[in-house]
């Protein structure tokens, strides 16, 4: 592990066509470390997020992906997501591919990728027409002759995760919703955690997930880097953002002109929350 | 009090099929006001279970998002989403489950997908999410929505979700129930007609041989259902 700015773990660890997980269900979303993937300017990625929310409508929409593997592409309690939209519906700013599973699948895929078996098993994807539209195949128990859903692991070059706090070591700690967190950086090549604070050493917290420091390539400071989601025990979620965010994102010419001023002329994610005030 | 939505008409019905003690998968809106309502009023035992981790979230006001900080706080156990789905969901712990869609057929089959054609659709829908696992996991699956020709349609653009499980759509308009599979119409609420229910169906709707009539919210019904709302 190494504390390094997010800056330079991004422009280290992620590279253009690579497959990135951004995970954090609707808690502890990686928001600052989306921005700075859309500040540098990244490229055909691959994205992998059980629910792309925000943070991919504003990847997507900044031109930085290529496919998007997923199970669920609205904006939580409003609606649409109108940059993923434009971009399956018109192929605007680019066409972008689809791999889209249902939440139980997801989970699998990423569970399977952290035990690094080739794929995960579920009762799922039955009579629907997912199925036939999307990278899923039935395998048979060999006990019981059941028939079984078997979708292929995720197995992601870089996993980037928002953390409530990280020790001098770089030991990571998450509490509260822990969300599919840890199977997404057990399942990838390299890990970037963000955090709220650093802290001399973590106190144990009821549910707590702990993410040894040597599973992690780097642990970068963003306090606020979850906005506008939350991070429990530091800041709420910000759902006035969220219905905000609507008709922000609903005209590309407002969108563009939103992300360049908040988040392409700002450095960092303190820049970025004070250009919300300012 | 007097006078009430069709929307809170539609809460407080949800909320009635609610037993004390069901467990139930609840996603937000509807289906979230609708099972704290129960829990506030004839139902405080019933478990509610949002796809985010919470198991038994008891939140004081209706969360925006599957996981508000308030769900954790509140719940019996925090657990992580491959555990929920894989543990909970499929592991048979929860009975009932509580969706919406934007198409329903009249088997209950749901499309939450897109509308049009998959590769080229009119309209990009978010998706299946939970719910397609959510149907075969539960023992008895709820659906809430308004009703029109555009949403009950004769063939759906897309099955993100089989309905084999639904045991009641609760509309604006009524309630169906299926009778061999089929979605029939068992009652109407107070002030509408058969007849508007059949005309607000996209296939021709059975009409069960005596549809009663819903019984309009009751006064507590309502006030519960209002302060959760304002709160």
């Amino acid at each position: 592990m190494e504390r390094v700015p997010l800056d330079v773990a991004i422009s280290e660890l992620v590279r253009d066509g690579d497959t990135v997980a951004l995970e954090g269900f609707t808690h502890l979303i990686p928001h600052a470390a989306g921005h700075e993937l859309i500040r540098q300017a990244r490229r055909d990625l691959t994205l992998i997020r059980m629910t792309p929310d925000i943070v991919y409508d504003q990847l997507i929409g900044m031109g930085c992906a290529r496919k998007l593997v997923f199970s669920w592409g609205g904006n939580p309690g409003v609606g649409s997501l109108h940059r993923f939209r434009d971009a399956v519906e018109h192929a605007h700013p680019a066409p972008l591919e689809l791999e889209e599973h249902s939440h139980a699948g997801m989970a699998a895929a990423y569970a399977a990728g952290a035990a690094k078996l080739p794929f995960g098993v579920l009762r799922g994807y039955q009579g629907g027409h997912l199925a036939s539209h999307t990278r899923v195949a039935t395998v048979k128990c060999p006990f019981t002759g059941e028939e079984l859903a078997a979708v292929p692991a995720h197995q992601p070059d870089v996993a980037i995760v928002h953390a409530q706090q990280a020790d001098r070591n770089g030991n990571v700690q998450i509490w509260g919703i822990t969300g599919v967190q840890k199977e997404a950086v057990l399942a990838s090549k390299r890990a970037i955690v963000t955090v709220e604070e650093i802290v001399d050493s973590l106190t144990p917290r009821p549910g707590g997930v702990v993410l040894p420091a040597w599973l992690i390539d780097a642990v970068c400071l963003a306090p606020g880097g979850a906005h506008p989601s939350y991070a429990h025990s530091y800041y709420d979620r910000d759902n006035a953002f969220y219905i905000a965010w609507d008709s922000i994102s609903r005209d590309r010419d407002r969108f563009r002109e939103w992300m360049h001023r908040h988040v392409c002329k700002t450095a960092n994610v303190t820049e970025y929350h004070a250009s919300l005030v300012g | 009090m007097s006078g009430w939505t069709p929307d809170e008409m539609m809460a407080v019905e949800a909320a009635r099929r609610l037993k004390n003690g069901d467990v139930c998968f609840v996603g937000i809106g509807l289906p979230s006001l609708a099972a704290n309502l129960a829990r506030h009023t004839h139902a405080p035992d019933c478990v509610l279970v949002y796809e985010s981790g919470t198991i038994g979230a008891k939140p004081d006001r209706l969360p925006l998002s599957i996981g508000d900080g308030d769900l954790a706080e509140t719940a019996d156990t925090v657990v992580s989403v491959p555990e929920m789905f894989a543990y909970w969901l499929q592991g048979g712990r929860i009975n009932v489950g509580f969706l919406g869609a934007a198409q329903i057929d009249r088997w209950g089959n749901l499309n939450s997908t897109v509308i049009g054609k998959y590769d080229t659709p009119s309209t990009r829908l978010p998706g299946g999410g939970g719910a397609p696992e959510i149907a075969i996991g539960v023992e008895s699956l709820f659906v809430t929505l308004r009703q029109s020709p555009r949403t009950f349609v004769d063939a759906l653009d897309f099955t993100t979700t089989v309905g084999r499980s639904v045991s009641v759509v609760i509309t604006d308009l009524g309630i169906l129930e299926p009778v061999g599979g089929e979605l029939t119409l068992v009652a109407v609420h107070p002030g509408v007609k058969p007849r508007a229910v059949v005309e607000a169906t996209g296939w021709q709707l059975r009409l069960a041989p005596n549809v009663r009539e819903t019984a309009p919210p009751r006064h507590e019904e309502l006030s519960t259902l209002r302060a959760l709302q304002a709160r």
